[in-house]
């Protein structure tokens, strides 16, 4: 997932920030490319994740509020989903939601239930 | 440094010491000299003896110290001749101009100045309280100063001190004291 | 054509013109003693209109700093101004202002340290900031306190640098006394230090940037080179731009000031207002005969090494001044750093150490005539003087 699928292409590749030298890097540790945060797969955290169920969101939005890693998917003021390359698995949006709609499972089965190991 | 002239001045913190050091170094400067003015630094009480310098030369001065031979002893009241060694370190054919109803004589015995001294007294704050009526002695000494040593000339001083003071309304009062002072002056 | 004014004025004052010449859009300061009067006059050009900057008042030296390194980040030319404990206060953010390379120029008036608290010049202050990654310059006098401050700006905001920059001035002793100065017309100023142009600025909108991220350790000690390295390529670009203006204003500018020292056997090493005090007894010397010589430094970060260490060339003995410690090191300082310059170079002197004027004392021409009677003794080989770290000034009782 990217955040510039369709849109300009990124300025600066922060993926190979560890190999890069000074002299190629950009100056004063600074980021020239905001919001590149995205392009940081930081899904692979998780040891738990939240699972959505649709039908009794009452689309309140005190999850996305709350979601410290803007990962709460949202289009037109409603929910639509979860972003798992970024979802940390903190469990705040499952504590937050006050109609039961998110729930925590564990990575692991959720995993096998989706076919893929870790 | 050829024609280097220094000077010490010794005053109360309020009397005009400092400004006195600079409107010397100013009319030397205008005169297309070098100088410094500053004067021994500290926490500031009205009131407390001070030192302040001045050095005055043809060539850059490139010294950054206290004054402590002086060729010219400024003394601007003469409460401090018991507390201050106002004569210290003075050069050999110095002078010693001080604001005081004493006479030369008077002084020259009261600090056991050598023979090869010249002292010179004037009452700057009798002046100053008769014409600007304030005891701010400090343009009437400087006038005594021009007088007794040459260090710049009358005509620049004042006419520095004309362009540069701040209040204009009292410039034709210090005017008035600066030529008392100069023509007062006794040595 | 460029035009002078010769005029009477202090080093704060001197500072405080040049930065109203070079037209900061932002100078965030707090008031301390001696530097107080230099943002003082600079708040009263502001008022008067003479200068278009945004002056940020702020409640302490940690917050002025802050602002600072705000105001730059967002593109802005910005400087302030400091002394003793103001910059103590300050030194958790000044590698903030390095590190995020923010050409931030900051004047500091040379004061001691507490404790004892104390008005009077020493190096104490910003020799805490000598190892925080900014430019530093020394002024001799009132004159090079202008001078060293154009430069500075010029240097710092090149991009080949990127480096912000302290120009250090001596406290009473530069920033008070009154000596003969000579003033640049405002548009020969203007063009030399032109205008800043900000290379990564967050008022940039459409080219939004994160200023001040985390690093992990492989990036950071990048980041951490780069810094040296901007550091190197001052060297050349103080000098250029420091003989530029030396052809604007009839000046020279040389990161290593000398006198004598091209036969000088005996040389002494300074920094700040004192050198004068050394070259006045060095005259005297050498009208007697006597080879001795006076290498000051004008910029201390980056260290001109190569060039001390060539003007030690004819040396047989050195002695270095420092007017602040490094308590229980070898030596002061600056001793230091000669010390290192002589032996990367290959070469091995006797060279002594000297503490003065620490929290204010008179700095006498006795003083400096002991520095040289001592330096003669020692290249003589005279088992009367050691290479130990000696204090100048009066003998006091008890001692």
């Amino acid at each position: 997932m990217s955040a510039q699928a369709g849109g300009a292409p990124r300025k600066w590749d922060v993926s190979r920030v560890d190999q890069q030298s000074y002299k190629v890097l950009p100056l004063g540790g600074i980021n020239p490319d905001g919001g590149n945060s995205v392009d940081y797969i930081t899904g692979g955290w998780r040891s738990e994740r939240p699972v959505w169920s649709e039908e009794a969101c009452k689309h309140c939005l005190l999850c996305w509020v709350m979601c410290p890693d803007s990962s709460i998917l949202v289009q037109d003021g409603k929910m639509t989903g979860i972003d798992y390359d970024h979802c940390k698995g903190c469990g705040i949006c499952v504590h937050e939601c006050k109609f039961g709609t998110l729930e925590m499972v564990s990575e692991a089965e959720a995993l096998a239930a989706e076919g893929s190991v870790r | 440094m050829s024609q280097l002239t220094e000077i010490r001045w010794h005053a109360r913190a309020g009397q005009g010491a400092v400004t006195a050091a600079k409107l010397v170094a100013e009319t030397a400067l205008s005169q297309g000299r070098y100088m410094q003015a500053m004067p021994e630094y500290g926490p500031e009480r009205a009131g407390a003896p001070l030192k302040a310098f001045t050095r005055v030369c043809d060539e850059p001065i490139e010294v950054h110290n206290n004054v402590t031979n002086p060729a010219i002893v400024v003394v601007l009241d003469d409460t401090l001749l018991p507390i201050v060694d106002v004569t210290e370190g003075i050069l050999p054919g110095g002078h010693i101009i001080l604001n005081t109803k004493l006479s030369p004589a008077q002084v020259r015995e009261q600090l056991k100045v050598a023979d090869d001294i010249t002292v010179a007294t004037v009452d700057a704050s009798g002046i100053a309280l008769d014409t600007i009526k304030r005891d701010i002695p400090n343009a009437a000494i400087v006038a005594a100063v021009v007088k007794v040593t040459g260090v710049v000339p009358l005509e620049e001083f004042k006419a520095h001190f004309e362009s540069s003071f701040a209040k204009k309304e009292l410039v034709p009062a210090n005017m008035e004291a600066i030529d008392r002072a100069y023509e007062e002056v006794q040595q | 054509m460029p035009e002078k004014k010769i005029l009477s004025a202090n080093g704060n004052q001197m500072v405080a013109e040049a930065y109203r010449q070079a037209a900061p859009d932002v100078v965030c300061a707090y008031p301390i003693t001696p530097q107080t009067t230099i943002v003082e006059n600079f708040a009263k050009y502001v008022a008067q209109g003479r200068v278009h900057t945004e002056f940020v008042t702020v409640e302490s030296e940690h917050s002025s700093m802050s602002a600072c390194v705000g105001s730059c980040a967002a593109g802005a030319r910005t400087f302030t101004a400091t002394s003793s404990q103001g910059l103590a206060y300050m030194v958790e953010e000044l590698p903030i202002a390095s590190g995020l390379r923010l050409p931030i120029i900051m004047a500091n008036a040379n004061r001691a340290i507490a404790a004892p608290i104390n008005i009077n010049c020493d190096h104490s202050d910003v020799m805490l900031a000598a190892n925080c990654g900014w430019l530093m310059f020394f002024a001799e006098n009132a004159q090079e306190a202008y001078d060293n401050t154009l430069v500075a700006i010029r240097s710092a905001e090149d991009h080949r640098v990127l480096l912000p920059a302290i120009t250090a001035l001596d406290g009473f002793i530069t920033s008070h006394a009154m000596e003969r100065c000579e003033l640049m017309d405002d548009e020969t100023v203007a063009a030399f230090v032109g205008e800043r142009e900000a290379l990564y600025p967050l008022l940039d909108t459409a080219n939004p940037v994160a200023v001040g991220s985390y690093t992990n350790a492989e990036p950071h000690y990048e980041v951490k080179k780069s810094q040296r390295a901007a550091m190197e390529a001052a060297r050349g670009v103080i000098k250029e731009y420091g003989d530029k203006w030396a052809q604007v204003c009839g000046r020279p500018f040389d990161m290593v000031d000398c006198y004598g020292c091209e036969d000088a056997e005996l040389i002494a090493v300074v920094m700040g207002s004192c050198a004068g005090n050394l070259r006045h007894v060095a005259r005297e010397l050498r009208a007697q005969g006597k080879k001795v010589g006076v290498a000051r430094i004008r910029v201390y970060r980056p260290f001109p090494a190569e060039e001390l260490a060539a003007a030690l060339g004819s040396a047989k003995a050195v002695a270095v001044l420092d007017r602040s410690e490094t308590y229980g090191g070898q030596m002061g300082p600056l001793a230091l750093e000669t010390a290192s310059a002589l032996f990367q170079a290959g070469v091995s002197l006797p060279l002594k150490g000297y503490l003065y004027g620490l929290g204010g004392p008179d700095v006498t021409l006795d003083d400096m005539r002991r520095v040289f009677r001592e330096l003669e003794l020692l290249a003589a080989g005279d088992a009367s003087v050691d290479t130990k770290v000696a204090h100048l000034g009066s003998e006091k009782e008890g001692e």
